[in-house]
């Protein structure tokens, strides 16, 4: 009787280590569960998915799915994904981090998974603040944000994340906020099953300290504000979609574009020179 | 079991240290590579990414060395035996994947081709002034093996080993070169295939939904599942249980940090690797490891001939270090000489050891040449 009315995500977590450590509000928990969503509908199977987190709160993405999952160091989880995607092909490689782990210490390797096409996908959560930490400002907090280390409101220029992945090379490019569940589910999809370097990023509120020390409400309010102020540009100039404090949010799939991935290239290239002395690797792509 | 032989250069060969180190890899059965470029250690990853597309295998080269260390660590989940190779200020950026590797029980192999430091030091002179580094240079608490080639013939060999004993132990493995070693180039014999001993990691057996991938196994080790084949196993740099799953607890931290330690701590004896000479009658014992055990086995030839008691004791594997033996040995000598090229490390252990029961006495060189073996014979002389 009880399976009956078990909720569709629930196989797919580790119930046994709920409750989970995210704020009420916090946008995380959407993500995680479009993700499930995205999953069962690409029908790829699970014991074939590999999830890579660094560190953070949405680094603890790994600890709550059932799959093999693996919470690495701070700013990393991309070399670990690359390092076994390399080794195992066949398999998904799925990067869950935030922006401060994934753009701020982990930026280089953003950049040349994306330049190499490592058949990875990326999964972005941007909420502008480091939040485990206690709130320090984030590579890609809009000018004027106020943060712990940003007192009287911060005053470098932030990331524009959709410009960056598409201009170093990603073949996949979007943008959602946890609001557009079905859209980014899809996006979900369409990344997972994209051969080569995919990025997706999630503008995710963070209620308790974000919103709150920017004076934007909390969980209900950010919700309201992703509704009323997201504007769909699917295939936008990604050297427009750059964010601003209380500005508009531009999303949608901005980037799907084709080029051989990493282990593709690598074996046009020695198969062209060596010839019958390279034995293909594994790729992993059907095209 | 043999190698692969697929790969093994079965045969007579002139190699420098850093390429045959790279066909040790190889015969060890790596099969994935990721490494960045930095003096002297260079040569190893130049081969390694000739060789390696040619017997089933990948090599990339990363960004830094930090995506270097973290990759071999992806690959290693993916079952590949892996290997990435750097010197000094590369194996800086590299500690905290050494930590992680440790905390998450990793198989993988790093070398150091150590140059003379701190810093950007003297890129292509050779120094061994990374030894407390492989052994402390992450933080927290945690045991490595580190192994010090001091040939080219060695290089092969002990790479080889230094896989096995990562395998065995699921425990990053140090390979202590130095740019002596890596640059000298000399007669290297390679066995052929069946003749290389080579491991695995364990699997788990049972149930996949019972596995547990932090319960420890034979020799305190936990048997490594594979990632894809169901077990949906969790793994992190957090202290962890048995399941894999973060606890912030001391009672968690003691039991996992005490069996990272005790896996390595109470098989030393097994991870034990010493070579000895002329020590059955010796009054002055020479320690050294690396390049510098060949030096002194010119002081030991020159204090011979002047009819002097002097042996040599060389850890090839120096941690864990070969503690019961040096102990054995401080019980009848009379005084212990230790050469290395660094202005005093593993001498600090060799004094912790001995124990003050005899003089200890250290004959530094900051590096960028090797001792004098002249030198060496007059701080024996005086150790009389």
């Amino acid at each position: 009787m009880k399976n009956q009315h078990i909720n569709p995500v629930e196989p797919y977590l580790r119930m046994d280590r709920m409750p989970h450590i995210w704020c009420p509000g916090c946008g995380i928990g959407i993500v995680v569960n479009c993700f499930v969503r995205a999953l069962n509908q690409s029908g790829i199977d699970p014991d074939l998915v590999s999830i890579i987190s660094g560190i953070g709160c949405t680094g603890r993405i790994a600890g709550y799915l059932k799959l093999d999952s693996f919470h690495t160091t701070h700013g990393r989880p991309i070399p670990f994904a690359t390092g076994l995607k390399v080794a195992r092909p066949e398999l998904k490689v799925l990067v869950f981090s935030g922006e401060g782990d994934l753009v701020s210490i982990g930026g280089n390797h953003l950049i040349h998974a994306a330049r190499r096409n490592s058949d990875i996908k990326v999964f972005c959560v941007n909420n502008f603040t480091y939040a485990m930490t206690g709130g320090q400002v984030g590579p890609t907090a809009p000018i004027h944000s106020i943060a712990t280390t940003t007192p009287y409101g911060s005053y470098d220029r932030p990331f524009n994340l959709p410009f960056l992945a598409d201009s170093t090379g990603a073949v996949y490019v979007a943008r959602w906020t946890t609001y557009h569940v079905r859209q980014l589910t899809r996006s979900m999809v369409e990344a997972i099953n994209k051969p080569g370097f995919c990025f997706v990023e999630i503008i995710a509120p963070c209620p308790t300290i974000y919103q709150r020390r920017n004076r934007l409400g909390d969980g209900l309010e950010a919700m309201r504000y992703y509704k009323r102020y997201s504007r769909v540009i699917n295939g936008a100039n990604t050297r427009m979609v750059g964010l601003e404090l209380k500005g508009p949010i531009i999303v949608g799939k901005f980037i799907d574009r084709d080029r051989s991935t990493l282990l593709e290239a690598m074996n046009e290239e020695f198969s062209s020179k060596l010839g019958a002395r390279y034995q293909p690797y594994p790729t992993g792509v059907v095209r | 079991m043999g190698a692969d032989p697929q790969g093994v250069l079965t045969g007579v060969h002139f190699l420098d240290g850093d390429h045959a180190c790279c066909e040790g890899a190889i015969a060890a059965g790596c099969r994935a590579a990721f490494g960045y470029p930095i003096t002297p250690s260079t040569e190893i990853v130049e081969r390694i990414a000739l060789r390696l597309p040619l017997v089933g295998g990948v090599f990339v080269q990363m960004e830094d060395e930090i995506a270097s260390s973290i990759a071999i660590q992806g690959a290693a989940w993916g079952g590949k035996k892996v290997i990435t190779v750097t010197s000094g200020p590369g194996m800086s950026l590299m500690m905290e994947h050494v930590g992680l590797a440790a905390m998450t029980e990793t198989p993988c192999v790093f070398v150091n081709v150590q140059r003379g430091g701190p810093s950007t030091g003297l890129p292509t002179l050779p120094a061994q002034g990374d030894m407390m580094q492989a052994r402390w240079g992450s933080h927290g608490d945690y045991e490595i093996i580190a192994i010090s080639p001091n040939s080219p013939q060695e290089c092969f060999d002990l790479t080889v080993h230094a896989f096995n004993l990562s395998e065995r132990y699921r425990v990053p493995v140090l390979i202590m070169m130095d740019e002596s070693v890596g640059h000298m180039t000399e007669r290297v014999t390679i066995p052929h295939a069946e003749q290389i001993e080579v491991e695995s990691r364990r699997l788990p057996e049972g149930p996949k939904e019972e596995y547990l991938p932090f319960a420890p196994g034979e020799n305190l080790v936990p048997p490594m599942a594979p990632v894809g084949e169901g077990y949906r196993f969790h793994v992190t740099g957090l202290t962890h249980n048995e399941k894999g799953y973060p606890v912030m607890s001391p009672d968690v931290q003691d039991h996992l940090v005490r069996r990272l330690l005790d896996k390595i701590r109470l098989n030393a004896e097994d991870i034990a690797m010493v070579e000895e000479d002329q020590i059955q009658d010796a009054d002055v014992v020479l320690v050294a490891y690396g390049i510098t055990s060949r030096v002194v086995l010119r002081t030991l030839h020159l204090a011979r001939e002047k009819g002097l008691k002097v042996g040599v004791f060389r850890p090839v594997v120096v941690w864990p270090f070969p503690e019961k033996r040096l102990r054995e040995l401080a019980e009848r000598v009379k005084a212990f000489v230790v050469v290395e090229l660094n202005y005093g490390q593993v001498v600090l252990e060799v004094e912790r050891i001995v124990g003050g029961r005899v003089p200890t006495v250290l004959v530094p060189h900051g590096g960028g040449a090797l001792h004098n073996p002249e030198d060496i014979l007059r701080v024996v002389e005086e150790a009389w």
